[in-house]
């Protein structure tokens, strides 16, 4: 039987059918704005990927919640992107080896992958005092950083940390922390958000895998088929904002009828990202759903720029 | 002189964490845990709206997410004098159960589990064999010999494809793994189910919060999900709650149990002395007397005497942490100020950490599921304590063995199915509240001028004090003192050791060039450095002062 056919069958084990899964891949295509007629390949590079493509994954100054939301991808499971679809050389928060056997890994990887191998960074990085805020192995993650990412044929930022610098480097930034990019200064592919939705990464690694390239994005380096939308123009509240429908207090009447948040602090209109579309864990929700104003966590510096966060804008 | 070595990057935990034992004999005679990353969110704190706080220090962990959000809310609703209605309690209460559940899965299995079970044997298992053995340990309704097969068959086309991925290069046949190869077909299945199950356990905040990680419906005075109150988004809480604790009770506690079985001997390896725990899971406004789990102070492994905890008594020591010197201070008074420079590691007898060293009494505690259970079997608790004495009973081992790395790792397994069984209870509260008509989810408020608030919570980790100092409406003074600040901690001015550096000791090394053992002690306490970190600005040298009323 071919690996094709022997992924169904995984799937159909798994109680996912083969149309439930045609449903996912029309889906993803659609977010990530291809045609339909490219659902077919996108399967194809789930059910059957020729040599696992190399992934080195690199954790800096972060909360590690970007891996986390990694994790909580549903088609593909986080077990079919492992053993299946990616090959994951280096990713300290699930590999087996440590310590010494780690940096061996690392070393391994690069020097088999080197050029070859799909970046993706996560957490900020820190550039005051040489970097000694931030050690791995006794090298400072701007060493790390400086060593594998120009070795890599992408380097993808996942989350608002990497992307931006992100929590750490909110006013007073006592670590002189920066995104990756800017640390290194180069250009980036950025997935931000705090963190991003799993989907976001997903959809541009697929890009990549089945055209070749990274998908197109707009001037901060993020794909355009996730962030080239504000929230506001994708709310399901828009009509209460438009007809001027307003929650003013928490737990109000027009709470329960889930009015615009705006007056609460929705940093909606200032937000590009997919969440009221694509939404989280599986489509269960989003923050507005949850009754609560957008935070704008996908734009640069959203811990100064959006805060007061309870404040209209 | 014994032989030092070093781990570092310490793998499978949450952040950066350096670990250097002295290995002499055969054995760990001394060692020095070392958080190796600094970020500075307390100071990122200062001078902000206290009501933004609770998402700022929510990014202090992803994999810890949700608790110090909740930790923080608590703290601003006491300075600001707030009474969060009855379904804030118990949504709160609903989502940080879920969190329990979620993270203690994820850490077994995910994190913990590879350090007690050889995934290149279970290629060698018969399937046959393992079907008898998960049918024999728990009561999982997936098994069988053609489902251990396929995942076999599974694991076998991705080692013959050559690329090892995150299981490269790490310590397959070493002689410190005891299982038979079945067994680790058994557990290597259950990774993949139980990696799977926790995407849709963490719908469980998605449903009340919006999203997982970092929920998005905590305020300060409740919560805002008003309009998630229906029969729709409870049911479908309820179903997914059942369906996770279904696999706690069926597969993870029976996993842990029968790995427990081959391992007995580390029944006398890591443990400690002391245990702390704030409790948590208020059923009523009446704190420490309403929680779920006890709030109680374990000395000397003394069960028989189970003390009240008094938040004075917590101090932080920096004589060893990279912090310009002072004495002891209670985390309201610090006189912090961090050494503006890159840090030198020096572990014999200079500072060797970004963590500082919080004591209760003067003495070094043990924070997190087993100072919990211990707490809670001590003064028994109705759940825990027959939980505790079933595994006992069918480990054949004594109460004794509960004060090392496998009672650490059994009582996270333990205290998850006590805590999956009420979270169904306190959904069902929340239902009744609501028929009852109330359907209140927020209390409004003044912000005051100025207010101290305090907020002692219990978080799948361990004990987690988060305090609040607002003049003028703003953050003056934010501290937190977190659970992995307590157990990897480095040393403290009187070179008492932490929690992971005592229970280090003693632990056998069969190869110093593979550090199985430690990681495996270690991985028991569940570490997460993001969190562990206390930060004050390396620039300004700001003074923290908070008077306790």
């Amino acid at each position: 039987m071919d690996k094709k056919e022997q992924f169904y069958q995984r799937l159909e084990q798994r109680g996912v059918s083969r149309r439930d899964f045609m449903r996912y891949c029309t889906f993803l295509t659609a977010t990530m704005g291809l045609s339909a007629s490219f659902v077919p390949k996108v399967a194809e590079v789930f059910a059957a990927p020729k040599q696992r493509p190399p992934v080195i994954w690199l954790n800096f100054g972060e909360c590690t919640g970007c891996t986390e939301a990694m994790l909580r991808t549903v088609y593909p499971y986080a077990d079919e992107l492992v053993l299946e679809i990616l090959s994951v050389e280096y990713h300290e928060t699930i590999m087996a080896a440590a310590g010494h056997q780690a940096e061996e890994q690392l070393q391994a990887a690069l020097k088999k992958h080197s050029g070859k191998f799909i970046c993706v960074a996560e957490g900020a990085i820190p550039t005051k005092y040489n970097g000694g805020y931030g050690r791995i192995g006794g090298r400072t993650f701007l060493e790390i950083a400086q060593e594998v990412i120009p070795q890599a044929a992408a380097t993808i930022c996942i989350g608002t940390c990497a992307s931006f610098g992100g929590i750490q480097a909110a006013k007073p930034n006592p670590g002189g922390y920066m995104g990756v990019g800017q640390a290194l200064k180069m250009k980036t592919i950025n997935i931000p958000g705090c963190p991003p939705n799993p989907v976001n990464l997903v959809g541009t690694i697929v890009n990549y895998l089945l055209l070749g390239k990274l998908p197109a994005v707009d001037d901060m380096g993020r794909p355009l088929f996730a962030y080239g939308k504000t929230i506001h123009d994708q709310c399901p509240r828009r009509s209460h904002f438009e007809n001027e429908e307003f929650v003013e207090e928490f737990g109000s009447k027009e709470a329960a009828l889930g009015y615009c948040l705006y007056k609460m602090g929705c940093r909606g209109p200032e937000t590009y990202n997919n969440c009221p579309v694509a939404k989280f864990n599986d489509g269960t929700s989003w923050p507005v759903e949850a009754g609560h104003p957008c935070i704008g966590c996908s734009e640069p510096d959203f811990w100064d720029k959006m805060t007061p966060f309870y404040e209209e804008f | 002189m014994g032989k030092r070595i070093i781990v570092d990057p310490i793998t499978r935990i949450e952040g950066h964490l350096r670990i250097e034992v002295e290995i002499e004999g055969g054995q760990v005679v001394d060692a020095w845990s070392s958080a190796q990353m600094f970020r500075g969110i307390e100071m990122i704190l200062k001078g902000r709206d206290p009501r933004d706080a609770h998402h700022f220090v929510q990014r202090s962990c992803g994999v810890c997410t949700y608790v110090h959000s909740i930790a923080s809310v608590r703290a601003v609703d006491d300075a600001f004098k707030v009474k969060i209605p009855k379904n804030a309690r118990l949504i709160r209460n609903m989502l940080h159960g879920a969190q329990y559940l979620h993270d203690h899965l994820v850490h077994f299995y995910h994190l913990h589990a590879l350090d007690w079970v050889d995934v290149v044997s279970a290629l060698s298992a018969d399937p046959q064999k393992t079907a008898a053995l998960a049918d024999s340990v728990s009561g999982a309704d997936v098994g069988g010999a053609v489902y251990f097969k396929s995942v076999q068959q599974r694991l076998k086309t991705f080692v013959d494809s050559g690329q090892l991925g995150p299981f490269s290069n790490a310590y397959w046949g070493h002689p410190a793994y005891k299982l038979p190869p079945e067994a680790n077909l058994m557990a290597c299945a259950h990774y993949i189910e139980a990696l799977r199950l926790q995407a849709r356990t963490a719908r469980l905040h998605a449903i009340f919060g919006g999203k997982n990680p970092h929920p998005q419906s905590l305020v300060v005075g409740g919560v805002t999900c008003q309009a998630s109150l229906t029969a729709d988004h409870i049911a479908e809480f309820l179903y997914v709650t059942k369906e996770t604790q279904d696999f706690v009770k069926n597969v993870y506690l029976p996993d842990v149990l029968a790995v427990a079985s081959f391992y007995k001997d580390w029944g006398g390896i890591g443990g400690t002395q002391n245990f702390l725990a704030y409790g948590d899971f208020p059923r009523t406004e009446q704190e420490p007397e309403s929680l779920y789990l006890p709030r109680g102070v374990v000395m000397k492994r003394n069960l028989a005497g189970v003390g009240m905890v008094d938040p004075a008594k917590i101090t932080e020591d920096v004589t060893r942490s990279w912090y310009e010197n002072g004495s002891p201070k209670h985390p309201y008074e610090g006189e912090t100020k961090p050494l503006a420079e890159d840090p030198k590691y020096e572990p014999n007898k200079g500072k060797y950490s970004w963590i500082k060293a919080p004591r209760y009494d003067g003495a070094s505690c043990e924070v997190g599921p087993l100072a919990r259970v211990l707490v809670a079997y001590g003064k028994g608790h109705q759940d825990i304590k027959p939980l505790v004495d079933k595994a006992l009973t069918q480990l054949s081992i004594p109460a004794t063995a509960l004060f090392s790395t496998l009672g650490r790792t059994a009582a996270r397994a333990i205290e998850t199915v006590a805590v999956g069984d009420a979270l169904q209870e306190w959904t069902m509260e929340l239902v009744e509240n609501i028929k009852s008509g109330d359907t209140k989810t927020y209390e409004p408020y003044e912000i005051p001028d100025s207010g101290r608030g305090m907020g002692l919570n219990d978080v799948p980790r361990g004990a987690l004090g988060h305090w609040i100092d607002v003049k003028d409406k703003k953050i003056n003074n934010y501290q937190y003192v977190v659970p992995s600040t307590w157990n990897l901690s480095p040393r403290d001015g009187k070179n008492q050791r932490s929690p992971v550096e005592e229970a280090l000791i003693g632990t056998p090394v069969a190869d110093p060039k593979q550090p199985l053992e430690i990681l495996r002690t270690v991985h028991s306490f569940d570490p997460c450095i993001a969190c562990a970190v206390h930060v004050i600005d390396p620039q300004s040298n700001q003074t923290y002062k908070v008077n306790v009323i």
